[in-house]
This record gives C-alpha cells, sequence and structure tokens, in this order.
C-alpha cells in the first residue's frame, strides 16, 4: 500500500503503518490523519511528538500502559489517562497516535 | 486477582548474530503486560547485551539496546547480572547500560535494576522462579 503526500508516494504496510520512519514529516502525519478521520488538533500533536521522542531515546513505541504513565509525569495528571487519550484517538491512542507518528505498531499490541 | 506467577527470562547469548536476544526483550515487553512478576538474568555472552556504547553499524542491525533503558517504565526492575560471566569477559557494573526505575511507592525515587550476584545466588533464583524461559 501507499499514500500518496504533494506528489509523492509514501509506502505503508497493509494495516497503515509506514514502511519507512524516515519518510515522515508533518504532511505525511496529516495525511495518515486523514484516512484515519481525525483532524489533528495542537493535543494531537503534543502526543505524536511525544511519541516521537520516545521513539528516538527507547527504539520502541511504547505500550499504551506505558504511554500513559509518561504523558501523565511529562504533560500533567489531567491529560495522562486513557480516557483523555481516548477522546484524542478513539481507535487506541498506541495504534492510532503511533501510525501517525510514523512508527512502527507497539510491541505488545496485538 | 489472578493468581500471580515468577517469570524468569534467562538470557545467555551475545546480542547480535542471532535473534534470540531481541526475541527475548520483546517478549518480555509483550508479557510486561500481564502484570506477572517479572525477572531478567544475564549469563555468558548475554552480559553482552547490557553493554554501552553498542554500535550495529558494520553488522547491519538496529542497535536495540536503548530499549533494555525502557524496562523500567514497564515495571520490569529485576534485572540480574552474573558476576562470574562479566570476571570471565573483563567486564563490570560499570561496562553496563544504567537501568533504573522509578519507585512510585517512594515519591518516585528513581532506584537501580541491575543486580550483579555470584552464581550461586542466580542458581537460587532460578530455583525460586515458577517458569524459566531461556534465550
Amino acid at each position: 500500500m501507499a499514500l500518496e503526500v504533494g506528489g509523492k508516494s509514501i509506502a505503508t504496510d497493509e494495516e497503515g503503518y509506514l514502511e519507512n520512519r524516515d519518510e515522515w514529516d508533518m504532511e505525511v502525519a496529516k495525511a495518515i490523519a486523514v484516512a484515519e478521520n481525525l483532524e489533528m488538533s495542537d493535543n494531537h500533536w503534543e502526543v505524536v511528538n511525544f511519541l516521537r521522542e520516545y521513539y528516538d531515546e527507547y527504539q520502541i513505541a511504547p505500550a499504551v500502559r506505558v504511554l500513559t504513565k509518561a504523558i501523565g509525569k511529562k504533560l500533567g495528571k489531567d491529560k495522562g489517562n486513557s480516557k483523555y487519550l481516548y477522546e484524542l484517538f478513539p481507535y487506541g491512542p498506541a495504534k492510532q497516535a503511533c501510525k501517525i507518528a510514523g512508527l512502527p505498531k507497539p510491541t505488545g499490541c496485538v | 486477582m489472578p493468581e500471580t506467577k515468577k517469570f524468569l527470562y534467562v538470557n545467555r547469548k551475545a546480542p547480535y548474530g542471532t535473534i534470540y536476544a531481541l526475541e527475548a526483550l520483546e517478549v518480555v515487553l509483550i508479557g510486561a503486560a500481564f502484570e506477572q512478576d517479572v525477572s531478567l538474568a544475564f549469563l555468558d555472552d548475554g552480559v553482552y547485551q547490557l553493554t554501552k556504547g553498542q554500535d550495529t553499524k558494520a553488522v547491519g542491525m538496529k542497535n536495540f539496546s536503548p530499549t533494555y533503558k525502557a524496562l523500567g517504565d514497564y515495571d520490569v526492575n529485576k534485572i540480574y547480572v552474573e558476576q562470574e560471566s562479566l570476571d570471565a569477559r573483563g567486564l563490570s557494573l560499570d561496562d553496563l547500560l544504567p537501568l533504573t526505575w522509578e519507585d512510585e511507592d517512594d515519591d518516585w525515587a528513581e532506584k537501580d535494576s541491575i543486580k550483579v550476584i555470584s552464581a550461586t545466588e542466580m542458581a537460587q533464583i532460578m530455583e525460586q522462579s515458577d517458569i524459566v524461559l531461556s534465550f
């Protein structure tokens, strides 16, 4: 499968995750979000950017439980809970937000 | 509450060259979701998995050693390294990644995850585990 962004074709796997993480930019993220029926707000970007930083540091996308805890620590308790994260990403913060962040499917997400 | 079992994942192989080390790490991360009592043991060439400054460019594999630092986030904080295996390879605790976890019950104090233990103590830990998985 592939995603068309600004005249370029970006390869994805059958679930829509990017094949090559280096091809990611904000336009690619927006295109994935459109395909997921999501409109990106500052709150969405905050989570997406957090995931990218986590991946840079640890080389994995965190499981949702770990993500929730880490977001709570960095951005405050009102954001570090699954209700807030599922409101932003209804199909699962780890799965959907990681996809938009151009990361592989989270380890431990079956 | 379902019964909690003591899981011990035993790592004996060098990080690259075979897939065992990476597979073990992935199993641990996936298994962490099931809230069991998880410990990791590193012995023989397995101690190389935790060494600092790994550079995999020449072997064309992803350097997954930074992922060990995420274990604390996954509540995996009992990491046993065998002294004899370190000694035989001229390594010490200072050559290993500083793995830590944050203790929620102690005002999020950062604590060390790695314990260097003797072969005798390692045998006791294996003895006390309900399930031992070898990689």
